[in-house]
């Protein structure tokens, strides 16, 4: 087989495989005829008339901007403290247990005290309970990144006098994002489960306030258009994302694929 | 090269780890002194501490006993007129920036004029060759190119010591001679004064003015010899000398005088025979 057929067949089946089972629920659900599964078509139908674009700014919008303060605050706080919790062993030692607690707890055990401690359930406590839990996973593979960092890159930079603060920003940063990158990652698909789930449980607005409230009144061709929205909504910011992370970390993979191991 | 002041003094130098029972005694005592211009080789059996008497000369690492003096002031830290060279040179330099990035890198902090930056960045990498792959990244350099940027950066750092670890210790043997002529041309133009460390006794004998040559460890000072051949070395022409061949047997039979390494005794053994 020529490689030009091979990679062909390979997109080919990437499109494929999915259409095929959008074609086999619409078969199945038209000839089902349950209440609980509409059909696909009356699903996009009902997507068609929530999202594009009714009500995009009044739902969808909040969510997404939620989304993004949350992540963007987890990322900036994350990389802010696991780079000194990477460097130093004294500040590590301290602080592994309290992140160990808190990462242990499940989220929606902190959602009753974070309406609480915040006296709110608009944006502010859902951007800070998304931004607590996305915060976990970017600090602990920003502390992996900093410690991994090679012995001979940080003995050159020692040799060479770098001042602190530029060791840090043009060696120990870059040295660790391929692992803050795969942090970033798992936390943006938390930000998505945490988005729902925040507005899921007290809200206004927002794509789980909707999910919420078509459940509730027994409406289910829009709770299955919500539930698409939030699958299609995690998947687009996973693949924004990795088309950043294949620029900004383009030689990484130059790097790892020259390596003589 | 003789009467002039020694710019570099290293005096009784040990360097122990660990403490009581458990101390391994790394480096003995060891001295010798390099003068302004000259090329010092140190070899070694393996194992002998070279990288770590390295360090302790660039102040990276502190002695144990001893000192090291710059021009009669202790080094206590590494100073601004050494540049050292490692031999992992893939990992000593930054994957995430081009081959101009990283030999800019130990000159951003200097007070130096923008132009000058510039300048000194790719007057070094025409030094070695590289002006052409200025805009690469180092992994898509061969490894020989790769020590080559490793030795700009060094360069352009404008030391007046250059540190060298074993700087080809893994490349091959072609580069490596070619590798050699470059240091030895380098001097020349850049005036710089070098120390050397390899295990490599042929090159020891074809770049130094002196060899420094060290018993196992713990480390002491096992000969210092002089190298009277002609300063213009060739890598064919001088290695036919009667001289060289006679240089290399002496360094050699010194070395191997050594007992085989075996790392159950340099922990416990205080000397061989001296």
């Amino acid at each position: 087989m020529s490689p030009r057929l091979y990679r062909t067949l390979k997109a080919g089946a990437e499109i494929a495989v999915p259409l095929a089972i959008l074609l086999a629920w619409q078969l199945w659900t038209a000839s089902a005829h349950s209440p609980k599964f509409p059909r696909l078509s009356t699903i996009l139908v009902e997507f068609r008339r929530l999202w594009l674009f009714s009500q995009f700014g009044s739902d969808v919008l909040p969510s997404l901007e939620r989304i993004g303060a949350g992540f963007g605050i987890a990322v900036a706080a994350g990389v802010a403290l696991g780079i000194p919790f990477g460097l130093s062993s004294v500040a590590r030692r301290a602080a592994m247990p309290h992140i160990e607690y808190w990462r242990a707890i499940p989220p929606p055990a902190l959602l009753p005290i974070s309406i609480v401690l915040l006296h709110s359930i608009g944006n502010t406590q859902k951007i800070a309970f998304i931004a607590f839990f996305c915060f976990f996973p970017v600090l602990l593979n920003t502390i992996d990144g900093v410690r991994g960092i090679d012995p001979t890159l940080v003995e050159t930079a020692r040799s060479y006098n770098i001042p602190a603060h530029e060791r840090i920003l043009r060696i120990v940063l870059p040295a660790a994002l391929p692992q803050i990158a795969a942090g970033m990652r798992n936390s943006l698909s938390l930000a998505v489960i945490m988005m729902v789930l925040s507005e899921y449980f007290s809200s206004t607005n927002g794509v789980g306030y909707v999910l919420l409230i078509s459940k509730n009144t027994f409406q289910l061709a829009p709770m299955w258009a919500a539930i698409v929205l939030i699958g299609v909504l995690g998947y687009a910011l996973n693949l924004l994302f990795l088309l950043g992370e294949r620029r900004v970390l383009a030689w990484h993979r130059g790097f790892r694929a020259a390596a003589p191991q | 090269m003789s009467g002039t002041e020694p710019v570099l003094e290293i005096e009784h130098l040990g360097k122990t780890y660990g403490t009581g029972s458990r101390a391994t005694h790394a480096i003995g005592d060891v001295g010798f002194r390099v003068e302004a211009g000259e090329l010092v080789c140190v070899v070694g059996p393996s194992g002998c501490g070279k990288t770590t008497l390295l360090k302790c000369v660039g102040g990276l690492l502190r002695p144990t006993t001893g000192r090291v003096l710059l021009r009669g002031r202790e080094v206590t830290g590494p100073p601004e007129e050494m540049a050292l060279v490692f031999q992992e040179y893939s990992r000593s330099l930054m994957p995430w920036t081009s081959v101009r990035g990283n030999v800019l890198m130990p000159l951003r902090h200097k007070r130096l004029a923008r132009g000058e930056r510039k300048r000194l960045v790719e007057e070094a990498l025409d030094a070695v060759g590289l002006t052409r792959f200025i805009d690469h990244y180092p992994w898509q350099l061969s490894g020989g190119m790769q020590q080559r940027v490793a030795i700009a950066r060094a360069l352009a750092y404008q030391p007046e010591i250059l540190l060298m670890d074993e700087p080809f210790a893994s490349v091959d043997a072609q580069v490596r001679g070619d590798l050699e002529d470059l240091v030895l041309r380098l001097r020349e133009q850049y005036g710089v004064t070098i120390v050397f460390v390899t295990h490599d006794i042929d090159e020891s004998v074809y770049l130094s003015d002196r060899i420094v040559v060290l018993t196992h460890s713990p480390t002491e000072v096992k000969e210092i010899l002089d190298v009277p051949l002609p300063s213009a070395r060739d890598q064919i022409a001088t290695k036919e000398l009667p001289e060289f061949a006679h240089l290399r047997a002496h360094v050699y039979r010194l070395i191997k005088r050594e007992r085989p390494a075996d790392p159950t005794e340099e922990l416990t053994t205080s000397r061989s025979e001296a």
